[in-house]
């Protein structure tokens, strides 16, 4: 009887606007608009040269737009149901990327579909957590240790299979998210420091098993100044763009570091050095008070959902999302190590910022249906 | 039933955890701020100066290629500068436009066009494409005039490859191309990425590809000094790259060219090894190629009638070209006969012009209708009769026939500094159990010992083989490089050459088998022909070996079947044969008779090695020593 009363009117704008808007969360959205803002203006001045990029991008956005609009439509509970397909499905993906799949750039990342080619490995970062947030699900109130044996285990092979490809960039943010999910579950401290300590303890040990040409790598990533045309150029380069930026910025467009070409990848994993050098520390201030803020309201949302399922899920993607920030922000910095992690929502690329839409649809979803399920 | 409502208790502790995770983020995020602070306030006037120079920017410089010389100096592989017109895929909005409009200043013809789409593909845009190569000064004039009208276009003074001697050696040599996805990923495997940053040319095959950690050398930097736009300036300050070292051959490329000319328009393949060091004195694969064509990425068309030319000019014949050796190998199974005692050099068989076996239904035929007659080991090589290497089969067995002729490097790589080696296969019961899954029978080994059935082997292995022979037993390990030379001390590295091993055999069983050698090209011998009026000794063995099968009770006619199924022709020989100085392994493919067509390949070749008679066409190589 109500829906006939729906029908008659579903075309008038004021319902059409309101069904729009019906599934999605507007504290979020008002926060995540500003950050895509900022990307895009960042973006314009890192591509100046390439126009096209910066179109490419607003189409990124706009399909993100329309996924987390889908998504957010979705209850958790039927979120879960995929959660077990979509694991095995990627697990799949995964497997036969390590046989078959293509090599781009020296590394085995993409599956060929004939017509487009597919990153498996991306689409890990929300089939993990929620593969796992539906396992401590199953287990209910008080997982044993044996259940966390059988997580970590879901998490650690395809995590290997990324680590492999090599991708340590997406493989560190899958095993995150897995991570988090087992630590949000209540894995007992005493294990935690456990393996803290086992893994400090085991490190002089796997030194003495690695190669040379491994051990300098990695020394190069510990200290890029070691390799300052290779490795270390990325590092020394960024952090003089961002130092020259200064209190205020060089101003919109007008950073020489970037338009001067100094920045390798400056509109991908760099493009937080290009920000800070136009925008400087105030922009920067800006720029992380909007993620901070946007990292709370996913918490709140995450804290007060009613399943063990969607505050498993929720907390581990809104760590994830905040572990992409500080690691992009951090190795910008010249504090962490350069692995390929982009900066949310502003960097340039439409696999990196689907997923995040993806993510903060699922989030939006779980905050919107914790009243239909309480009630 | 799937919805769970949370106990208290879990809620607090989910909360907990939850909290001090944002704890830490937020922990995070002002660690950050810190940093930030202290880059942009504390230290911002230091990076600021840094910026500022930062006018400066550090680029990669190139090392010089080392050169390729013959043992006389003779340079087969040398660089030159020359100005090349090239396109950076990232600063240019429209490529084909571009093209166009350039193509409007400077000839760009199709081929340049295709070569360019090709490379472009390859580099996926990164750095930049070459779009036309070895400009004229008055095209390199021409388009700096107009310039400013294609931003990311620019002239580029480079080093390119060049094979002075064209097609000579061409399968030795190799050539360089473009650094390919997979050559970056061995690159980098090896952990020399670094060394090859602002390198684009990376060894493809031969020697240019074997000799590549020598040849390349290490990449220099230099600090070049840049405007606004990102042009350079001027170069402050480098770091010079160490060039790679030369290399020097035992080819000799007059031989080479002697060699090759020696061919005609046969296919086939020659080795020539000076027995007492190993060193190859002449290598040749017919027909070749000119490796020029190759080095700044070889056009669709030519690549085409290269790589699908039924004659494959590509592939190197001498070392990946597996073969039956036919008779060449009677020499080696007479030894093998002799040391074992299963024939003394008295043993005279009576030859009725075939073999049989008891219980099988088979005749081996020997080459000769009729056969001849009464034959000792002596006339079994000099008439190179099958009949009676069918018996020495039957009696020695494949596996005692195996021992002797692995011995002389019959089936294993001969580890010749080239890549692409093949092994060609020597046979044993061990091997076809394993490989067929079936059990050697009697039979098998009857063809074997006349170097046919399963038995193949390559030219460089037949040289090798005899060079081993000719030495009495002494193997060396064949080698074309004989000097490094270090390019910062001038310093030349000898190649090490002792001996790998030595056979054991019996000093009466090698004289008897050298001495009908010999008379092979003697009057009476098969090789007759090709040994008159021989101004030195000249032991030889010849060799014709079956490309389809011939069946039973029928004859093998030339002119009966085409031209590709016609017989391979072998020969093998050294000379002076009382102190041999040279040794060769030849094949002619379809050559008809060994004989008839490789035995006077050989011929050509020990009268200019040994006695410096040049053929009348010859010769245009000039030995005069160049280099950059």
């Amino acid at each position: 009887m109500i829906s006939g009363r729906r029908q008659l009117h579903w075309y008038t704008p004021a319902v059409i606007l309101r069904r729009i808007a019906e599934p999605l969360d507007w504290p979020t959205l008002w926060l995540l608009l500003p950050i895509l803002a900022i990307g895009l203006v960042t973006l314009y001045s890192a591509t100046v040269d390439t126009p096209a990029r910066f179109n490419a991008q607003l189409v990124n956005i706009m399909v993100g737009l329309v996924t987390m609009w889908v998504v957010a439509r979705i209850p958790p509970a039927t979120l879960m149901r995929y959660a077990v397909p979509a694991f095995g499905f990627g697990l799949t993906l995964l497997i036969l990327v390590a046989v078959t799949g293509e090599v781009v750039n020296g590394a085995r990342r993409w599956l060929s579909l004939g017509v487009t080619r597919i990153q498996p490995s991306e689409m890990m970062k929300i089939a993990m957590p929620m593969m796992l947030a539906w396992f401590f699900h199953q287990r209910g109130q008080a997982p044993r240790l044996r259940d966390f044996a059988i997580a970590a285990l879901l998490l650690v092979v395809p995590g290997a299979l990324i680590m492999r490809q090599p991708d340590l960039g997406t493989a560190m943010l899958v095993l995150g998210a897995g991570c988090y999910v087992i630590f949000l579950a209540g894995l007992s401290w005493r294990i935690i420091l456990g393996l803290a300590v086992c893994g400090v303890g085991a490190a002089p040990f796997v030194w003495s098993m690695l190669h040379d040409y491994q051990r300098r790598r990695l020394l190069i990533l510990l200290d890029p100044t070691q390799d300052p045309l290779g490795a270390g150029y990325h590092t020394i380069q960024s952090t003089i763009a961002v130092g020259s930026g200064g209190l205020l910025g060089k101003g919109w467009l007008r950073g020489t570091q970037a338009h001067l070409e100094f920045i390798p990848e400056r509109h991908t994993d760099f493009i937080f050095a290009v920000f800070s050098e136009e925008f400087g520390l105030v922009g920067i201030l800006i720029l992380s008070g909007l993620y901070l803020a946007l990292i709370a309201r996913c918490m709140v949302i995450a804290s007060s959902a009613t399943t063990l399922f969607s505050r498993l899920l929720g907390g581990s993607l809104v760590l994830t999302f905040a572990t992409y920030a500080l690691v992009n922000m951090g190795m910008v910095g010249g504090v962490l190590p350069v692995v390929g992690v982009p900066l949310p929502f502003v960097s340039y690329g439409g696999t990196a910022m689907v997923t995040l839409f993806l993510a903060m649809g699922i989030l939006m979803s779980i905050s919107k249906h914790r009243q239909l399920v309480s009630s | 039933m799937t919805q769970w409502t949370i106990p208290t208790q879990d809620r607090s502790r989910f909360e907990a955890r939850l909290g001090l995770a944002g704890l830490i983020v937020i922990a995070g995020f002002s660690a950050l701020a810190v940093r930030f602070v202290f880059l942009q306030i504390v230290e911002h006037e230091y990076y600021m100066t840094r910026a500022e120079d930062n006018r400066i920017a550090v680029v990669p410089v190139a090392p010089t290629r080392g050169l390729i010389l013959d043992r006389n100096g003779v340079v087969l592989a040398r660089n030159y500068s020359a100005y090349t017109l090239e396109i950076n895929g990232a600063r240019t909005a429209d490529i084909p436009t571009t093209i166009e409009k350039l193509a409007r200043v400077i000839t760009i013809d199709g081929r340049d066009r295709s070569r360019f789409r090709r490379l472009l593909e390859e580099t996926r845009g990164v750095g930049t494409v070459p779009i036309r190569t070895r400009l004229t000064d008055e095209e390199v004039a021409r388009f700096a005039a107009q310039r400013f009208r294609f931003p990311g276009v620019d002239i580029k003074a480079r080093l390119f490859r060049e094979y002075p001697q064209r097609t000579l050696a061409a399968h030795v040599v190799g050539y360089i191309g473009r650094i390919s996805e997979r050559d970056l990923q061995r690159l980098d495997e090896d952990d020399a990425v670094a060394s090859y940053r602002g390198t684009d040319y990376i060894g493809k095959t031969g020697l240019e590809s074997t000799y590549e950690k020598e040849l390349h050398g290490t990449a220099g930097s230099a600090e070049v000094e840049i405007d606004a736009g990102g042009h350079p300036l001027r170069t402050l300050r480098s770091r010079v790259p160490v060039s790679g070292n030369n290399i020097e051959l035992t080819l000799d490329t007059r031989l080479q060219e002697v060699a090759e000319r020696a061919f005609g328009d046969w296919r086939g393949a020659l080795v020539a090894i000076e027995p007492s060091s190993g060193g190859v004195l002449a290598f040749v694969s017919r027909p070749a190629f000119d490796p020029n064509l190759f080095v700044e990425g070889i056009d669709p068309q030519n690549w085409d009638s290269l790589n699908n030319n039924p004659d494959r000019p590509l592939t190197n014949r001498a070392l990946a070209g597996v073969y039956p050796p036919g008779s060449t190998v009677k020499p080696f199974i007479a030894l093998a006969a002799l040391q074992s005692g299963r024939r003394t050099l008295e043993y005279t068989i009576s030859d009725p012009g075939y073999f049989t076996l008891p219980g099988v239904n088979h005749r081996w035929r020997d080459w000769k209708e009729g056969g001849h007659g009464q034959v000792n080991l002596h006339h079994s090589i000099v008439q190179s009769c099958d009949t009676y290497y069918y018996g020495i089969g039957n009696d020695m067995g494949i596996d005692a026939l195996h021992g002797m002729l692995h011995q002389f490097g019959f089936g294993e790589k001969s580890g010749l500094d080239l890549d692409g080696e093949r092994t060609g296969l020597l046979p044993s019961q061990a091997w076809k159990q394993q490989k067929l899954r079936q059990k050697w029978f009697p039979g098998d080994t009857i063809p074997v010992a006349i170097g046919q059935g399963y038995f193949t082997a390559t030219p460089m292995q037949l040289a090798l083989a005899t060079a081993t022979l000719a030495n009495n037993g002494v193997v060396y390990q064949p080698h074309l490089v004989r000097f490094v030379q270090d390019s910062r001390s001038g310093e030349r590295r000898a190649v090490a050459t002792d001996p790998l091993r030595t056979i054991t055999l019996d000093p009466r069983w090698l004289d008897a088998v050298k001495q009908a050698m010999v008379d092979v090209t003697r009057p009476g011998g098969t090789a007759a022909g090709a040994g008159r009026d021989a101004a030195y000794s000249f032991a030889g063995k010849s060799g014709t070996a079956q490309v389809i099968a011939i069946r039973q009770g029928e004859r093998y006619d030339a002119r009966k079947i085409g031209e590709r199924y016609r017989d391979h022709a072998l020969f093998v020989a050294f000379a002076p044969a009382e102190s041999p100085r040279i040794a060769l392994g030849i094949l002619v493919e379809n050559g008809g008779s060994g004989s008839g067509t490789a035995a006077p390949i050989a011929r050509v070749v020990l009268d200019y090695y040994l006695l410096g008679k040049a053929p009348a066409s010859l010769p245009t190589v000039q030995p005069a020593a160049g280099s950059e």
